[in-house]
């Protein structure tokens, strides 16, 4: 039996599909279906459970420095409750995780990381921390803390009937601490998330969980709101070209490689990896993650080959499927530089077979407005 | 889950309507469940050989690749083309509308050893 969310009632009482994720007992998805949930998060709005996730509380005088040691982006840019999106290396530029970085109060920062690389980055910034900040206290809270995303253009209008804190004071990237919601107070809520839509991701302490969470559905009950589970996660995430750790990302990439260039802060004084990261752009890089696009029937899957169009194997697909909003297969994946160019003819190897594909520009979806 | 009483199973979750020296088979309705919304269907070449038991054809939906086994053993008669641009028939009717293939009965012992429908349904595990 794997860990469990302060959600899996609810989940096991909508019928949710659960399934194995990172040693979390999660929901797939629901009766609805991935593709239901998908176009509800597009069009209307979803809820998701992303409990698992890692917080990790950074304390001290130093806080945001040591936080800027730890990652790419430039942290000491942002205002108290401003909110980055940063890829964290190791010295060798490959990649330990994606994350955000929240400044809260002065002397605290909190780092919200994948689920299933939680201990092995709390490792990590604990090592770095003993060695360069061992002033700085660091704290992995994932266990105390429950996450609900609420993603979709509808959120702001369904959630605003549940408080009467004036939801469009909370920008993009900003985070509101203490907002109650349903009567219950939030830790935090930012307007980010995975879905490249606009919403919300609502911190709570685990025993309000379920309340805010059963809140929400009923409010959004005219907006057709539904429980949404990892799969339309993944396939909203996948559209919108946010990296996914184990595909897009991994130790074995920088993420120059993984087209995070935007945000790599290489003019900064130091980060952990940036020796290496320097170098890799003063030389070019080998090969760079591109969209593609397949001209044949068929889908693309994480770990297929990826063929040069002479059918030289050069590459391989990290994340792939048939678009539910495009309505078109499309696949994100490494080549060489050489063949990273919008319009590039490559094939995909599907179960043996050589399918046409064509690199294309990314993200493959982007809300209109934004 | 429909399991329908006139059909054969296999363990992989497929179904056979045997009619004389053929019959229509595909996916059955806990199999295209279990599989969610499938967006893609590979079939096989008309008049390809196959064994029972072997892949003659994959069914994807958004989140997984599942290959469709030959039920019996013979020859490929027909294949459903209306699956190329509607995959989601499997959803929608996996007994009627989304069968996979006509295939040929060359072993009538190979049909009598499927599965009957009381015999299938307790393989129905893992749902909600």
């Amino acid at each position: 039996m794997g860990k469990r969310t302060p959600l899996y009632e609810e989940h096991l009482k909508a019928e949710g599909r659960m399934v194995d994720f990172g040693g979390w007992d999660m929901p797939v998805q629901y009766p609805a279906g991935i593709v239901a949930e998908h176009e509800a998060v597009r069009q209307r709005a979803g809820l998701f459970d992303v409990s698992h996730m890692g917080e990790v509380d950074l304390f001290g005088a130093r806080a945001l420095e040591f936080a800027d040691e730890l990652v790419a982006n430039d942290c000491q840019a942002l205002q108290q409750n401003q909110i980055l999106y940063s890829p964290m290396c190791y010295e060798d530029g490959g990649i330990v995780d994606d994350l955000l970085v929240y400044r809260l109060e002065p002397g605290h920062v909190l780092l919200v990381v994948n689920a299933a690389n939680t201990d092995k980055d709390f490792a990590w910034i604990e090592e770095r921390r003993r060695k360069l900040f061992p002033d700085v206290e660091a704290k992995n809270i994932s266990s105390e803390v429950a996450e609900i995303a609420f993603q979709g253009p509808k959120a702001q209008e369904v959630l605003q009937r549940l408080t009467s804190f004036d939801l469009k004071k909370i920008l993009f990237f900003w985070v509101q601490p203490g907002v109650e919601i349903a009567g219950r107070k939030a830790l935090y809520v930012s307007r980010t998330g995975y879905t490249g839509e606009d919403g919300f991701e609502i911190y709570l302490r685990n025993e309000d969980a379920r309340h805010v969470w059963q809140a929400i559905l009923e409010a959004g009950k005219p907006e057709g709101v539904l429980p949404c589970g990892l799969g339309a996660r993944d396939s909203l995430r996948f559209e919108a070209c946010l990296p996914l750790y184990g595909q897009e990302l991994d130790k074995d990439h920088t993420p120059l490689q993984s087209k995070l260039k935007y945000w790599v802060h290489l003019e900064k004084p130091h980060f952990t990896g940036i020796e290496v990261l320097k170098r890799e752009q003063e030389e070019g890089l080998k090969r760079r993650l591109v969209g593609l696009e397949l001209k044949e029937r068929g889908v693309a899957r994480h770990g297929y080959p990826i063929l040069s169009p002479e059918g030289e194997e050069i590459g391989v697909v990290t994340s792939g499927m048939p678009s539910p909003t495009l309505g078109k297969s499309i696949a994100l994946g490494f080549v060489p530089m050489a063949y990273t160019q919008v319009g590039q003819a490559l094939k995909v190897s599907v179960r043996g077979k050589g399918i046409a594909a064509e690199v294309v520009k990314t993200p493959f979806y982007r809300r209109s407005g934004k | 889950m429909r399991t329908p009483e006139e059909l054969r199973y296999t363990e992989d979750h497929e179904w056979l309507r045997p009619a004389g020296k053929s019959g229509r088979m595909g996916i059955t309705d806990f199999a295209q469940d279990q599989l969610g919304d499938i967006v893609f269907v590979e079939l096989p070449e008309v008049g390809r050989q196959v064994k029972q038991g072997e892949a003659l054809g994959v069914v994807e939906s958004v989140k997984s690749v599942s290959d469709v086994f030959a039920a019996v053993g013979g020859k490929v008669l027909a294949v459903n083309q209306e699956l190329v641009e509607k995959p989601e028939l499997v959803n929608q009717d996996p007994y009627g509308q989304g069968w996979i293939v006509e295939i040929e009965i060359a072993d009538e012992s190979e049909v009598a050893a499927l599965l009957d429908a009381a015999k299938y349904e307790p393989l129905q595990e893992g749902g909600h």
